[in-house]
């Protein structure tokens, strides 16, 4: 019969909505309220050292909200006043320099956009699979458009002797956080941001100003970053020996594995996203990234590997940025078998579960990147598995 | 060379913009870099200044202070400040992370990662514990008590004597069991060629069999945000999600068979009123102001509905109870002692004990430097009170 939502005449269609300012800074319609960034509380002794993961399995585009973007604390986040933000230039310079908030604005500045994931994105799926969710599998990740001035600039003005090989960054936060970057990187294509997406960055990314290692782990994008010094080798802290290093079958572990592999997860269907309508058209969805550069294309299969087809890409794939990809599918009840795979611009293409056990064995815990697997059913449920 | 064209730059001195070099983002046609140069902005830092903040120690000890701490006097130390979360002995408590143990596990499934069998340099756990321990009261700490707790970890490493004293002079008498054993990353040689064939498109596999599902397990959080596992005493220890991802998922999995923990249902339960102040003596401003203060707490206690005890007791109405007797919390033998003699926690005892805890009741094992201001301490007892 006829459609009483159109037969009938609406509330919202007599009486009169929310006038301007009602809500002076806006949050998503009550209706979104389930799109929320997600805690897994056994993962950690406290929230305020922990981790919690982005809603990716209900985004689409590319560019990541602020304020469902994930956060990661190593000792919770702080409310630092711009009027009271101090960025210190120390170490092997010619002068060592304080910047204040007012001083950073008036550098030049550039506009980008970059993933930041955290290297331990994935890590729970290492030994198997185990959390159902994209959202838990891979939400350790988030996408912005960061307004700030290019590292280089800050460094030059304060002049890297030519004994200087490396940057040690901190933030002011009582962790600190220190990690050291090559030299290289820091005069490459680092930023001092100061914005994300348009606006102030969140107290939970860092706000006033954090550093923006494009490609790189997120644990080197330091928060409330206080200080840069320019030293002649590494400090080897804590975040780059105790963790952010990478154990092999053998017992000898990585270390300096800054950069994030190819990487792609389908976003929907997924086991927070079932499938809901009927048989037929079905838009099937995803991520993609590089910390080597752009995506150049993802192949996405249905039965598990049999067969593989090329998705189609959003947008063309960006330097270091995430790229959405679609497969326009028409789904006849069918238990499907689905994964997809990246490819980058270096020729990198994203390996399977057992092809990087292979080389790592299961004990590497960070820099998981390989191929995931939703098996959904004919009533279009999905569950994370590991298939043959 | 992208620093080799920055230095270029700084030579040059111009203000001209770089025609694209050093520009991460592929855009035809458009300079996107920011113009370099100098810009005479930002000021010298002060010899102090520097000194505050720049306290990074090197792997070759460059960076250590004068001063020296024992084994012994590292055991009370430690007991006082860090043996609430990492244990007596540093064998750790719940998810917080183990220092000690683990020797010879690195090539076992789930290697125990501590400062013996993992951490490759000394300067490492000086400089952590220095900069960010412990955890709630950072930069509280002598260096001489960071020397001493540092000999403490080393002895329960079976690495130093009972008669150890650590300082500059004796630092590099220490070896690191796992100064050897890292290897920098090698990914671009083990794993690129590997990771860059052709991959497969079409009839590339037989059959598909599922091998592990996610479901089995069930530690994914349920829809309301709520933990399907019982209690972080059935987690894996760790003090991050990065570690915990080592852990095997069956090992993850005991969440499904641990008897539901009642603790929590108890904790959560509002404690007895008695003592709690009328609602008409609560002045809601000076316990909004005390709201604020006590983010200074939360890294250690948790007040309010659903409250757990976590480094420290739940503290809904502490204001009137005798110490020491908070539910289900190990207290200290002090803390004990004081409630056993009749001390109760009135406003008086409050203040004195908030403003300094260490010698307002020597021996217990609150690891956090003091309230300075009255006011704050004032503003933190309204606040308590609002937690009968």
């Amino acid at each position: 019969g006829p459609d009483p939502l159109i037969t009938d005449v609406q509330d919202w269609a007599t009486s009169t909505g929310a006038g301007v300012d009602a809500t002076p800074y806006g949050l998503p319609i009550e209706f979104e309220s389930d799109v929320v960034r997600r805690n897994v509380e056994w993962l950690t002794a406290d929230t305020i050292s922990s981790i919690n993961f982005t809603p990716i399995h209900a985004l689409d585009g590319t560019i990541t909200p602020q304020g469902c973007a994930f956060e990661r604390h190593h000792s919770g986040a702080i409310e630092l006043r711009k009027e009271d933000y101090r960025l210190m230039i120390n170490g092997l310079v010619d002068t060592p320099l304080v910047f204040t908030y007012e001083d950073l604005e008036r550098f030049p500045r550039e506009n980008r956009i970059y993933f930041c994931e955290c290297a331990a994105n994935t890590g729970m799926e290492w030994a198997g699979a185990q959390l159902n969710g994209a959202q838990f599998t891979h939400g350790m990740i988030h996408n912005m458009e960061y307004s700030g001035v290019p590292l280089r600039t800050l460094l030059n003005e304060a002049g890297v002797k030519t004994e200087g090989k490396w940057v040690y960054v901190e933030g002011a936060d009582a962790s600190s956080n220190g990690r050291s970057i090559p030299l290289e990187k820091a005069m490459d294509d680092c930023l001092v941001a100061f914005k994300a997406n348009g606006e102030a960055l969140r107290m939970e990314h860092g706000y006033p100003a954090r550093l923006v290692v494009p490609g790189w782990e997120g644990n080197m994008w330091v928060k409330w970053l206080r200080r840069v010094e320019i030293t002649d080798g590494p400090v080897e802290s804590r975040e780059e020996t105790s963790k952010y290093t990478d154990t092999l079958e053998d017992g000898t572990s990585r270390k300096w594995t800054w950069e994030m592999d190819a990487k792609s997860v389908i976003t929907s269907p997924s086991p927070q996203m079932p499938i809901r309508h009927g048989h037929g058209p079905l838009v099937i969805t995803g991520l993609a990234w590089s910390g080597r550069g752009a995506i150049t294309g993802v192949d996405v299969t249905v039965d598990g590997g049999r067969t593989w087809t090329k998705a189609r890409l959003g947008a063309p794939g960006q330097d270091k940025a995430l790229t959405r990809f679609y497969l326009d599918h028409v789904w006849t009840g069918e238990e499907m078998f689905l994964q997809s795979r990246a490819r980058d611009e270096t020729g990198y293409v994203q390996p399977t579960k057992a092809q990087l056990r292979e080389v790592r064995g299961l004990n590497s815990i960070y820099h998981n990147n390989c191929i995931q697997t939703w098996w959904v059913n004919a009533n279009g449920e999905a569950e994370n598995v590991e298939i043959s | 060379d992208a620093a080799a064209t920055a230095s270029a730059v700084v030579i040059d001195g111009s203000t001209d913009t770089l025609d694209g070099q050093g520009d991460t983002t592929a855009m035809v046609g458009e300079d996107t870099a920011a113009p370099q140069g100098k810009f005479g902005l930002g000021r010298a830092a002060l010899p102090e200044e520097i000194a505050a903040w720049d306290v990074d120690i090197m792997p070759d000890g460059r960076g250590l202070p004068e001063g020296s701490g024992d084994v012994w006097t590292g055991e009370e130390v430690f007991a006082d400040n860090c043996a609430v979360c990492h244990g007596d002995f540093a064998e750790g408590v719940d998810n917080w992370p183990k220092l000690a143990g683990g020797m010879d596990t690195l090539d076992h499934e789930d290697p125990l990662k501590t400062v013996g069998s993992y951490w490759p340099y000394l300067s490492t756990t000086f400089d952590y514990v220095r900069r960010s321990m412990p955890f709630g009261a950072a930069q509280t700490m002598s260096d001489d008590d960071v020397y001493a707790i540092t000999a403490y970890i080393l002895y329960s490493n079976d690495l130093v004597d009972e008669d150890f004293t650590l300082s500059k002079e004796t630092f590099f008498d220490v070896e690191m069991p796992n100064a050897g054993g890292f290897i920098v990353d090698d990914r671009a040689e083990t794993e690129y060629p590997l990771f860059s064939q052709d991959p497969c498109m079409e009839n590339c596999k037989e059959s598909v069999e599922i091998t592990m599902r996610a479901a089995v397990l069930d530690v994914t959080p349920d829809e309301d945000g709520e933990d399907t596992g019982e209690e972080a005493a059935v987690a894996p220890a760790a003090d991050d999600g990065t570690q915990v991802a080592s852990a095997d998922p069956v090992t993850l999995a005991p969440a499904a068979a641990a008897p539901a923990d009642t603790a929590a249902a108890t904790e959560a339960a509002p404690e007895a009123t008695e003592g709690a102040a009328p609602a008409s003596e609560v002045d809601p401003a000076l316990v909004a102001s005390g709201e604020k203060v006590f983010k200074k707490c939360k890294a250690c206690h948790q007040v309010g509905d659903g409250a757990k005890n976590k480094v420290g007791p739940v503290l809904n109405g502490i204001v009137g109870r005798a110490a020491g007797t908070g539910d289900r919390f190990k207290y200290s033998k002090a803390m004990v002692e004081a409630g056993a003699g009749g001390m109760v926690w009135d406003e008086a005892n409050l203040a004195g004990y908030l403003a300094a805890p260490k010698t307002f009741l020597k021996g217990n094992k609150m690891a956090f430097a003091g309230l300075k201001k009255d006011d704050d301490i004032a503003a933190i007892t309204a606040f308590l009170k609002s937690h009968p």
